[in-house]
């Protein structure tokens, strides 16, 4: 763990801080059709890695490749190197494990068919705690953090699937939370949120920052800008180009693609 | 612009003609239901009493009670579902949460299919061969329990297939995501949610188990057996096959008799399909999402 300085100093230079994962010549593919060919990249500590792009890039392709979803979705194979922490993911026999350390936040909200509370302490739950009192921090810090416990926390034991979508995105993130990951993976976290709440959501965004990786699929090129440190443009199962958002927004890009995409001229 | 045209009046004749030739069909439908109530009612309703049903028949079963033959039945049934609920829960949930979309797997559902259209005088040959002969279980509960189960095992199977295809996939993928085994993922989220479905499925397994006779007939019920049975191993009367025992086999039989038994079973069946129907609103009232 990283200090609290120390991470802030990781945000600063987040193109020198360590890496958490790599990723080399990854191709994806279902039943043989090709959907991302070629990606290599860093993602390091302490920083939100943004990727942005139209449908169809194979953005949630690379979110599946990287916690090993391929073996729980028909037909997809993943090849080529990606690594957390240095240890290859596609090697891994205990591919559980390292679910458990990265966080997933869905486009649509998955408020599970339980009671708010034991949405939160599933994934305690499912690693073997079950110390009431354990739980009980573990799900008002979460939800917390996800800015939904001032909402919730009266009614605690109602079901977490009749939350409002906004909340139930909150919920989900709480959720991801409990796990206590290392990676935090969103997938255009806020297509069925209102703005309002994305903002809430960027802010919490901001801050988690400081403990742990963010990458955030985005449909919004404008959230890119606002909350990444680097963002990766993927474009028709391709990685266009990657680089620091900041200086990909003041026009500096290698690909004339990226730049109509980044101005809206298509996408 | 809204006169009535030559052809809008034919389609409106037409339009009639059809509704009514419909509800007419609805109407054919439910005759026969209530015509076989309303007959069973009231040839035999008088016949019914505390005695009747928790006596021994009596004097060649010409009269007296139907005692062995409710408690044959209770029996037969639910040995049955002790071995079919768990197998066809299990198969479901291999089939619908475990195997993927394959040859193999389209191949076990065309099993399950046929298995459900044999007709149950085949699968009671077929009792009688594997249960009684062959593994030597002799005529008893337990080989009539294992051919009704097998006979009704397609319906389970098909229920809880059902049932958990309708949890959304969303869950499973949090779950998944989140760093759960598949049974984790199943015990936690899938089976809860899917268990009225599941249970609704048992209850009309259940009815149907009841009224069947060609299956128990060669492999445990009797004829005429005076006793509770004592385990799995004795054989047993059972109201599907006393019914059919008081009606054609036995001479001198009150006619009631057999209009009593028939409507006690008819009432059993009935009774279980309440109990399913109205189990389902009240769930879906629950409905979590």
């Amino acid at each position: 763990m990283v200090s609290a300085q120390g991470a802030a100093e990781a945000v600063q230079s987040s193109t020198e801080a360590p890496v958490k994962m790599s990723v080399r010549d990854v191709t994806i593919s279902y039943g043989g059709v090709p959907a991302l060919s070629d990606v290599s990249f860093d993602v390091r500590e302490h920083e939100i890695f943004g990727i942005i792009g139209p449908a169809n890039a194979g953005k949630t392709s690379f979110l599946k490749s990287l916690n090993r979803m391929d073996p729980f979705t028909d037909g997809m194979r993943v090849e080529g190197d990606i690594r957390f922490d240095g240890q290859p993911v596609n090697r891994l026999r205990n591919v559980y494990a390292l679910r458990k350390r990265i966080g997933v936040v869905f486009p649509l909200p998955v408020g599970l068919p339980m009671t708010i509370y034991d949405n939160v302490a599933l994934a305690p739950r499912l690693s073997g705690m079950s110390n009431r009192a354990e739980l009980d921090v573990i799900v008002e810090r979460c939800l917390t953090r996800a800015a939904l416990w001032d909402e919730v926390k009266d009614r605690l034991n109602s079901l977490g699937s009749l939350l409002s979508g906004g909340q139930q995105q909150r919920l989900t993130i709480a959720r991801a939370l409990s796990q206590q990951p290392e990676v935090l993976m969103l997938d255009e976290f806020s297509i069925a949120v209102d703005p309002v709440t994305t903002m809430r959501i960027e802010e919490v965004l901001k801050e988690l920052r400081s403990e742990m990786t963010i990458i955030m699929v985005t449909n919004l090129v404008q959230q890119a800008e606002r909350l990444a440190n680097r963002t990766a443009f993927f474009l028709g199962g391709e990685c266009v180009e990657v680089g620091i958002t900041a200086e990909m927004f003041a026009g500096q890009v290698e690909d004339q693609r990226t730049r109509d995409y980044i101005e809206g001229k298509f996408g | 612009m809204f006169e009535v045209s030559a052809l809008n009046k034919s389609n409106m004749r037409v339009e009639k003609l059809y509704r009514i030739l419909f509800a007419m069909m609805v109407l054919l439908l439910v005759l026969p239901v209530l015509i076989i109530l309303g007959t069973l009612v009231a040839k035999g309703g008088s016949v019914i009493s505390f005695e009747f049903l928790f006596s021994n028949p009596t004097d060649g079963m010409t009269a007296g009670g139907i005692l062995p033959a409710l408690i044959g039945t209770v029996w037969l049934v639910t040995v049955a579902l002790l071995i079919s609920v768990p197998l066809g829960v299990a198969a479901a949930i291999y089939l619908n949460e475990y195997a993927g979309d394959n040859w193999f797997t389209r191949i076990i559902n065309l099993a399950i299919i046929n298995l459900a259209g044999v007709p149950s005088i085949v699968h009671a040959l077929f009792g009688v061969g594997a249960f009684v002969i062959f593994f030597g279980f002799g005529t008893s509960i337990l080989a009539a329990s294992l051919t009704l189960a097998i006979m009704t095992l397609p319906i389970v199977i098909v229920a809880t297939r059902e049932s958990l295809a309708a949890v959304p996939m969303a869950f499973r993928e949090a779950m998944w995501n989140m760093g759960a085994t598949r049974w984790q993922t199943i015990r936690r989220v899938v089976l809860p949610n899917a268990i009225s479905g599941i249970l609704t499925g048992v209850i009309l397994e259940v009815s149907r188990t009841t009224g069947e006779t060609a299956p128990i007939m060669f492999t445990g019920a009797a004829f005429f057996l005076p006793f509770l049975p004592e385990s799995v191993f004795d054989q047993t009367m059972a109201m599907s096959l006393h019914l059919f025992v008081v009606s054609t086999q036995v001479p001198g039989v009150p006619e009631a008799l057999p209009y009593g038994v028939a409507l006690v079973l008819v009432a059993m069946v009935l009774i279980m399909n309440s109990i399913s129907i109205a189990f389902r609103m009240y769930l879906r009232g629950k409905k979590k999402w």
